[in-house]
């Protein structure tokens, strides 16, 4: 289904927010607009939100490559991004992702057996004085997970089986 | 001493409208749309001597002052970006004192004749511009926000955008091509913002930080606020300390409190009772400091911070221990800035891509030592060239790492 039949009240007020002259400015909001159900935008959503601004569609693409949140591709229904730049890292991330790699037997950039977990490292969050600390971004937007431990993830990543949509 | 920007400290629930206008909220906000013409704001916050928190430590009021008034309709950016690796001190004013980051953003915006402010969020902080969004439709509610402000011909609209996972985004040229719809890169600077910004308007923008501080120089004055700090660096200032301390956290201080103060009274000290061995005052674009007690002692402001051979920044002082290898770190943040070049210039595209490939030889200890000569040529030779600050800091680490912990490139490298 399109966005603007999908969301009407969301694609309205998103463009409501910049002068219509320059309405392009809403190619980002409404590109997690587009990424919401799936957790990634497809070439139709592209193709929409292309005619919907007055740009090309390959401008829309040129701006999903550029920016890391936005996924042109399906990968687990959670994208569970482990901070391991410098301030984490000196408080133990690398040895958090290890185990915990090794807790889920998969390697970093790959997805759980149920499609559940994609497991990614990524640069800080903004978090580093809670290491070891995620993201999780799923169909009910971005959370912070701070102050991990395996185990806490391990109960965590039960609880998302558990959650319907 | 009580807080100044991280209030919530001391007041609980202060992010709920009642609980802030108990305590001031909005009485500066008012009082300067009222009372005040916009350039007697403007005077206020210039006699503060507030510098931009944002990293380069602009003074503030000269940048407000800058806004080109021939050009229409002015803007006001927040820059809300914080990605700089060790920097965490803007989220927490955003998630538990978000009305006086708003009330300060609403000043500055009367100051300079905005009619209309952004607030450019990492895509990260999602929860975090749904809290402001509240926070906005709340101050529209009470007549903080809307049209004609205090029965005054003064109208303000503030509005939340979310950025996508890009660090130079905080670089405040790339911020308005993203803010604009475009992909996040730096734009040539001369025009700069105040005359040529976003839509190529007039537009100022400042740190998040910098606008939290606004309402407080408003209510108590800008002597109020200098007798706060040192003569160069006045008022308080948020460390974000992280590493190998005990305590990392938020720490609100004055400027001029030293190195040993931040790490042994308020962090706790180093982990396992180690020594320090380098600071990085500036989170992953700082030049690495040689610890000594003569540094420890050190005052943090910015002239101070500079005699050592390194910059305050936005002060996100990570600490490190004798644990730990420069050689190791150079590859850590060397891989940070490679992920985060934007990609729009060759030395820096080109420059990081190298530079990673030669730390993680080196960090893996199968380097040579012709390899760290060629890391430090290629950092050297990358330094003046790039476009933005981004290049430029990608080499920071790298040189002052190698130049000034010889040793650790010894043992890290086969012979
Ligand atoms: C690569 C790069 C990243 C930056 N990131 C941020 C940031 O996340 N937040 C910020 O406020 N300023 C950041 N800055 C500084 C901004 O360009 C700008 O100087 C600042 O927002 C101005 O506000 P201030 O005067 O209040 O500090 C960055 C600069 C560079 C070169
Ligand atoms: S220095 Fe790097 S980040 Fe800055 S414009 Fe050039 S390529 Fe982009
Ligand atoms: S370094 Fe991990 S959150 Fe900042």
């Amino acid at each position: 289904m399109s966005l603007v039949k999908k969301h009407p009240k969301e694609v309205k007020q998103i463009l409501s927010k910049y002068p219509p002259e320059h309405k392009r400015s809403a190619v980002m909001p409404l590109l997690y607009l587009a990424q919401r159900g799936e957790g990634f935008v497809n070439k139709a959503a592209m193709q929409e939100i292309a005619q919907i601004l007055e740009i090309t569609e390959t401008e829309v693409a040129s701006i999903v490559g550029f920016y890391t949140l936005y996924h042109d591709e399906k990968a687990g229904k959670y994208r569970m991004q482990v901070c391991t730049d410098l301030p984490c890292a000196l408080r133990g991330a690398d040895e958090f992702l290890q185990n915990l790699c090794g807790n889920l037997g998969i390697k970093v950039g790959e997805t759980t057996a149920d499609g559940l977990v994609t497991l990614e490292a990524v640069t800080c969050l903004a978090g580093c004085d809670k290491a070891p600390v995620f993201q999780t971004q799923g169909p009910d937007g971005i959370k912070y997970h701070e102050n991990m431990t395996v185990d806490k993830t391990l109960e965590l990543i039960e609880a998302l089986k558990e959650v319907k949509e | 001493m009580s807080h100044i920007l991280l209030r919530h400290r001391d007041i609980p629930d202060l992010h709920k409208m009642a609980v802030y206008k108990k305590n001031g909220g909005f009485v500066a906000f008012k009082n300067a749309v009222t009372k005040m013409k916009p350039n007697e704001v403007t005077d206020v916050v210039k006699n503060s001597g507030l510098r931009g928190r944002g990293g380069a430590g602009f003074p503030t009021g000269m940048k407000w002052s800058f806004i080109d008034n021939k050009g229409w309709p002015h803007y006001v950016v927040a820059n809300a970006d914080e990605s700089e690796p060790g920097t965490f001190k803007d989220r927490e004013i955003m998630e538990n004192n978000p009305l006086q980051f708003l009330e300060g953003l609403a000043i500055s915006s009367y100051a300079v004749g905005a009619a209309v402010a952004y607030i450019y969020l990492r895509g990260e902080s999602w929860q975090v511009a749904a809290l402001l969004d509240e926070k906005i439709a709340e101050m529209e509610e009470a007549g903080y926000l809307g049209e004609n402000l205090f029965g005054n011909d003064y109208s303000l609209k503030i509005h939340t955008h979310l950025g996508a996972g890009a660090y130079i985004c905080g670089e405040e040229t790339a911020l308005l091509e993203s803010l604009e719809g475009r992909r996040g890169q730096p734009r040539v600077r001369p025009p700069f913002p105040p005359s040529v910004g976003l839509y190529g308007k007039p537009t100022i923008i400042n740190n998040v930080e910098t606008f939290t501080n606004v309402p407080m120089i408003m209510a108590n004055g800008a002597d109020w606020y200098k007798r706060m700090g040192t003569a160069d660096s006045t008022g308080v200032k948020i460390f974000s300390l992280s590493g190998r301390v005990r305590k990392p956290g938020n720490y609100e201080l004055p400027f001029g409190t030293t190195f040993r103060q931040l790490i042994y009274e308020h962090g706790g000290g180093i982990l396992d009772g180690r020594p320090v061995k380098a600071i990085m005052p500036a989170g992953a674009s700082s030049s690495l400091i040689v610890v000594d007690d003569k540094v420890l002692d050190t005052p943090m402001d910015y002239a101070s911070v500079r005699t050592l051979g390194s910059e305050l920044g936005s002060a996100s002082v990570i600490v490190i221990d004798d644990t730990v290898s420069v050689a190791w770190i150079i590859n850590k943040t060397v891989h940070f800035f490679k992920h985060e070049s934007c990609g729009k210039c060759t030395p820096c595209r080109e420059g990081t891509y190298w530079m990673q490939n030669i730390t993680k030889r080196i960090r893996s200890g199968e380097g040579t030592e012709d390899d760290v000569d060629l890391l430090l040529n290629v950092a050297k030779q990358m330094q003046g060239k790039c476009l933005c600050a981004l290049g430029e800091f990608s080499t920071m680490a790298v040189v002052t790492g190698i130049e000034r912990f010889p040793q650790d490139f010894k043992k890290a490298v086969k012979v």
